[in-house]
């Protein structure tokens, strides 16, 4: 208590010295809340865009089926085993087929991939209905990044060509019908999405599927021969790697911007004890061992800490609170990103992150405080009382 | 009783290489409720010597026995206790806490004694009573003259009742209307509390107040004057 109250007012008495070290961890702080709030944000909104337009609870692949690898499309469909069968009959499954497909807009030859799905599903929340509209031409439904590779609009027509079962070479003109807007990577760039009865027809290949996406509500899933399971966490491992990536590269800024305010805390504790020589050696005089005075310089760093962090809640609060509220919105040019991103980001500040960042600033203010106060256990009392350093 | 027992007590410090001397087999005792001091010119040891028994510098040979304690084999901590529990400083320089009130200034050896509230501010109050300060209780150092600074650090020296005061240069800093006061204040907590106060002084209205002198030249002990009841 002595330490705390001594610590406290020689902070009080350094007035402008302290408030800048606070200022600084204060800024540190905040931001690195802040800035790793986006990041658990973009992982957050982006894994919910995927979940909600394309993994839902899961999905059952054929045993060929890998996404990285275009060649295996050809062999990846296969008729749907029954009990799953029974599960789409349910409305808990969706089945979706995929061929690879070459589109010719505007007269250019270009790759594409058909994916066949129900319209009238309801396990992934795509604006499949307008599929329905056309039945004489073929429908095609695509998002924006995808419209604005190939430069196709609303009502635009194009030829679709692909591969039945039996290799053989077919096209079809499709128009289409709805361009929409998501944020999901997987289900936008270079895919057509077209009625699933359609494509089967196409591609004489009734009743099969390349994949089968289950209900979020179903929470128990069986295995199945030739069609293996893969979960939510593996469908957005991609994903979950890349936030993971990129929090790597934040984390170097707070590293620098930690080390700048920790070099403040160290600096003011250098100077401290440098300054206040007499002091030391009057409170060892008065009684005091250099533990208890080596405490009381480690407490007046590790208030540092505490006042920035006490700063950083009146400051940082609405501040952070206001920045979740509005977001922070992301320039055009990430849509050529490659990965989900949405047009604003918003922060999402988790108990952890708050509670996690603020222990870990404690922890290196406190070791940054104690380093230079080891001085003290060299310095003679006879020698600190003439205001010399040993 | 002697609460001080030095024998043949040498210091010697590292200097340019070689070993200075600082005090040469040094042999003196000192009794409950003494008021003596050692005297001398700048240089001879007289600081050096209150260091020692204040317990904060170790002797380099011989041996410093302080109420009961042996000084020169005192771990750190236990030197520590020493200071806390028995011994009172004052500094030429006063030595408070800037931060602190007078009244704070003197609390402090009591916090450390982890001395009860109530019986603190009764043995606070009571000190700051004694060098006539219950007026600037709430006040910094920064806003008091030297003699009232010196007045604080008497009334911190005395607030635990320790057997030993130790002054170093106490009146140094001070004109001599003040230097009168606080050294009539020392008499009297002497009288009263059978303080012992041991001086390092050059100064001769402090001497005129000893009733023991004890002479010190290039570390050596080179009279042992007993004056009697000074100017008391």
């Amino acid at each position: 208590m002595l330490g705390v109250k001594l610590a406290y007012l020689n902070l009080k008495e350094a007035g402008l010295r302290t408030w800048l070290n606070v200022a600084v961890l204060s800024l540190t702080f905040i931001f690195i809340v802040g800035y790793q709030g986006l990041y658990v944000g973009m992982l957050k909104d982006s894994s919910r865009a995927m979940i909600d337009e394309e993994v839902a609870g899961g999905q059952y692949w054929h045993k060929n089926y890998d996404p990285y690898d275009a060649l295996t499309l050809e062999d990846s469909h296969g008729k749907i085993p029954v009990s799953l069968e029974e599960l789409i009959n349910q409305k808990k499954a969706t089945p979706i087929l995929i061929r690879q497909a070459t589109i010719y807009p505007a007269g250019r030859m270009q790759t594409a991939q058909l994916r066949g799905i129900d319209p009238a599903q309801t396990i992934v929340t795509i604006p499949l209905s307008f599929l329905d509209n056309n039945k004489e031409e073929l429908p095609v439904l695509i998002g924006t990044k995808m419209a604005k590779a190939k430069n196709l609009h609303v009502g635009d027509s194009l030829i679709v060509r692909w591969r039945d079962t039996n290799g053989t070479f077919d096209a079809v003109e499709g128009k289409i019908v709805h361009i929409m807007k998501t944020q999901v990577q997987t289900i936008d760039s270079g895919v057509l999405w077209v009625p699933l009865d359609r494509l089967r027809e196409m591609t004489v290949m009734p009743d099969e599927a390349t994949i089968v996406t289950i209900s979020q509500d179903v929470s128990k899933y069986e295995s199945y021969s030739g069609w293996p399971f893969k979960d939510q966490k593996f469908l957005i491992r991609d994903l979950t790697e890349m936030v993971k990536a990129d929090s790597v590269s934040a984390k170097i800024m707070y590293v620098i911007l930690l080390f700048l305010g920790m070099l403040a805390v160290f600096d003011t504790q250098i100077l401290s004890i440098f300054r206040r020589r007499k002091e030391i050696g009057t409170l060892i005089a008065l009684g005091m061992t250099r533990t208890q005075v080596i405490s009381l310089f480690t407490i007046e760093g590790v208030f540092h800490g505490v006042l920035a962090l006490v700063v950083s809640a009146v400051i940082g609060t609405p501040l952070l609170y206001l920045f979740s509220l509005k977001g922070m919105p992301l320039p055009q040019v990430t849509n050529e990103y490659g990965f989900a991103l949405a047009d604003r980001i918003y922060p999402v500040y988790t108990a952890g992150l708050v509670f996690g960042t603020a222990a870990l600033v404690m922890v290196i203010v406190t070791i940054v405080s104690f380093l230079p106060t080891r001085e003290i256990a060299k310095l003679k009392p006879t020698e600190a009382l003439k205001g010399k350093l040993a | 009783m002697a609460i001080v027992k030095i024998k043949g007590l040498v210091k010697r410090y590292p200097m340019g290489g070689q070993k200075f001397t600082a005090l040469d087999h040094i042999d003196l005792e000192f009794g409950k409720g003494e008021f003596c001091g050692f005297v001398g010119p700048s240089g001879s040891g007289k600081t050096t010597l209150l260091n020692v028994i204040g317990a904060l510098d170790a002797p380099s040979e011989g041996s410093t026995v302080v109420l009961n304690e042996h000084v020169e084999t005192l771990s750190q901590k236990k030197a520590a206790g020493l200071r806390n529990h028995h011994i009172g400083f004052i500094f030429q320089t006063y030595n408070l806490l800037p931060v602190y009130s007078v009244y704070e200034n003197v609390e402090f050896p009591l916090l450390l004694l982890k001395i009860p509230k109530e019986d603190r501010k009764k043995k606070v109050l009571d000190a700051l009573e004694w060098v006539g300060l219950m007026d600037k209780i709430k006040s910094k150092p920064a806003q008091l003259s030297g003699g009232q600074c010196q007045r604080v650090a008497v009334a911190r020296a005395i607030v635990k009742r320790p057997e030993l005061v130790l002054a170093d240069e106490p009146t140094a800093n001070l004109d001599s209307e003040n230097s009168y006061n606080i050294l009539e204040m020392m008499v009297k907590l002497n009288k009263e509390l059978e303080t012992t106060f041991i001086f390092a002084t050059h100064d001769e209205k402090v001497m005129k107040y000893l009733r023991r002198k004890v002479h010190l030249v290039d570390g050596k002990v080179t009279k042992d004057e007993i004056i009697g009841k000074g100017a008391q």
